[in-house]
């Protein structure tokens, strides 16, 4: 028995996307056919979630059906063959973000991985994992650094992190376009910075940080660097190695996959060090009465009975990706998103968040109607089977600075056609007369 | 567009959300009793703050500040003009139940005109669970105002 994760529209690495080839893919994602509202559904939202491929959502069925079982223990037959599905699926997304698969830790989701890094160093500042662990401890006066553009998963747990430990919270901001203010960067980065924090690409701007820059300055200074790869992994190539982060957190629901699943990637040296998060069964050596042994990463951080399913789910959604190839769907997605802002921005009343067309980003754009409220905007595309997202996308710190509460919000993926994008600026553009703003 | 997005963003919905009634919060006169209350909708960042002004067990007037979507804006200014017409505590009260009910109730139960007046508007409103909290919002902010007068 085979699991089908070929998309049915393999093509050459050196060809582009078309419109042609999203329509082929498109047949894969048994959702996208729907009607909602008695419209075509048009979904543009796929940067809070992403819709599976058939082969995805079968992988997960499969697997309940012929191989279910704890992995990790037991000597029957079926226990070796999730075990194997489950390590393989490791193995699958360790090659797609260019890390070991020991350098890969199954979460529930990024937020989980964040919170993972954070409670784990909580517990080295306590003195959990003795010697080795100490580089990972903070005292007060050490500062961790985020940025403005944080999404509230990769700013919540640092807050907290900072509350615990007496170490300080500083954050890099962002000027008018939303573009991290770098020349203070190399200042709020210094000596006492033991952690750097920030998106690889925002989930409001779409805009992309400049990784290579601040990990150099982290560096520079010894600090670890965390990179949150939530709006990036999906949708561009990620090697870890190249892009030489100490942490990195995606989650698999945007990138094709289940709920249920997100990923920790760790350079092996350190999460060998770390002390663990979540303790119980599954991540020990030796248990007495008085304490226990962990085994080494990624086992020590996943402990009790852990998401088979959706790890051999994800490893299909992954496969999807490469076979179509990440080069690709960026290039796809970049033209998307170019589209989607420089057509909002010719809209009367529109002002798109972030950088204006012509300035790379990913294929998503956050935009504020003047006069309407982007929960009324959000009604009135849903009337038309649009799906978007609106609200403050888990950013309110930098729709604050934006002199915004919430915005509409429209992210595209590989399975979005220019139709999509055009049918959306056409609705956008009614949105102030429907509403009666002049 | 259809009619459920019609019958949502009804004029009188549309009118009330940009010229808004009863914006700008009152000072309780010498004898009459103030309560106030403050509501957020930490979904879509809607907020208000809502002040029942009470002059024995009349309803004297409703005020607020707020910001938010047009439903949650014209919800509170109908509330503002329905009021304005000096009903007891009770009668408030019952108001704001039969509001709830009709806005609960996913377009089974239709809204009474008799009753409702202008907020009968509102019943588009059941068809879309996710907008019932931002009818409810300043509705929500005035009977706790109110019990906050007490």
């Amino acid at each position: 028995m085979s699991v089908v994760s070929t998309p049915t529209t393999l093509k050459p690495a050196d060809l582009a996307i078309d419109n042609q080839e999203v329509r082929r893919i498109r047949n894969d994602f048994p959702i996208l056919s729907q009607q909602v509202n008695d419209r075509e559904l048009v979904y543009l939202d796929s940067g809070a979630t992403s819709q599976n491929p058939l082969s995805v959502i079968e992988a997960e069925q499969e697997f309940y059906e012929q191989r279910n079982a704890a992995v990790h223990r037991g000597a029957h037959t079926l226990a070796v063959a999730a075990t194997d599905v489950y390590e393989d699926a490791r193995e699958t997304v360790a090659r797609f973000v260019g890390a070991a698969s020991n350098e890969i830790v199954w979460t529930a989701n990024a937020t989980e991985g964040l919170n993972l890094l954070t409670y784990s160093f909580s517990n080295a500042s306590a003195g959990r994992g003795g010697e080795p662990a100490r580089r990972f401890a903070l005292n007060p006066g050490d500062e961790i650094v985020v940025t403005e553009l944080e999404h509230h998963a990769n700013l919540i747990p640092w807050q907290e992190l900072a509350f615990r430990t007496g170490a300080v919270l500083r954050y890099i901001p962002v000027d008018d376009d939303g573009g991290l203010k770098m020349d203070e960067a190399a200042s709020i980065i210094n000596p006492a910075t033991k952690i750097v924090s920030f998106t690889h690409a925002s989930n409001v701007l779409g805009s992309i940080t400049p990784v290579a820059e601040l990990t150099e300055l982290a560096h520079k200074h010894g600090a670890l660097v965390v990179l949150d790869g939530c709006q990036s992994v999906p949708h561009m190539p990620v090697d870890v190695k190249v892009l030489d982060v100490d942490f990195l957190v995606f989650s698999g629901h945007k990138m094709l996959g289940p709920t249920g699943i997100g990923v920790l990637y760790g350079k092996a040296e350190l999460l060998d060090s770390m002390p663990p998060f979540l303790t119980g069964g599954s991540m020990i050596t030796k248990v007495t009465m008085d304490g226990a042994e962990y085994l080494p990463s990624p086992t020590r951080f996943e402990a009790g009975t852990q998401q088979v399913s959706q790890a051999a789910a994800l490893a299909v959604a992954v496969n999807y990706l490469v076979e179509t190839g990440m080069e690709r769907v960026a290039d796809w997605e970049a033209q998307l998103g170019q589209r989607l802002v420089s057509g909002l921005q010719q809209i009367n009343g529109i002002s798109v968040l972030g950088p204006p067309a012509g300035i790379e980003r990913i294929g998503l754009a956050a935009f504020d109607v003047d006069g309407v409220h982007a929960h009324d905007v959000g009604q009135f595309l849903d009337d038309r089977g649009i799906a978007v997202r609106v609200g403050h996308h888990c950013a309110q710190p930098l729709h604050r600075r934006l002199g915004l509460t919430a915005s509409t919000r429209a992210s595209t993926y590989l399975y979005n056609t220019t139709d999509d994008v055009d049918f959306l600026l056409e609705a956008v553009a009614g949105v102030r007369p429907f509403f009666g703003v002049k | 567009m259809s009619a459920e997005l019609q019958q949502l963003y009804q004029q009188i919905i549309l009118d009330h959300s940009k010229s808004r009634h009863g914006e700008g919060l009152k000072e309780a006169a010498e004898g009459t009793v103030a309560g106030q209350s403050h509501q957020y909708n930490p979904t879509c960042g809607d907020e208000i703050t809502l002040r029942v002004i009470r002059n024995g067990d009349t309803i004297a007037a409703v005020s607020w500040e707020g910001d938010g979507c047009s439903i949650s804006m014209a919800a509170a200014s109908v509330l503002t003009d329905m009021v304005g017409d000096g009903l007891s505590q009770t009668e408030l009260l019952g108001l704001i139940d039969n509001f709830r009910e009709v806005l609960r109730s996913r377009g089974t139960v239709e809204a009474d005109e008799e009753v409702l007046g202008d907020a009968a508007a509102f019943s588009g409103v059941s068809r879309y669970p996710a907008r019932v909290k931002c009818a409810m919002l300043a509705w929500v902010a005035a009977e706790e105002a109110m019990l906050a007068s007490r």
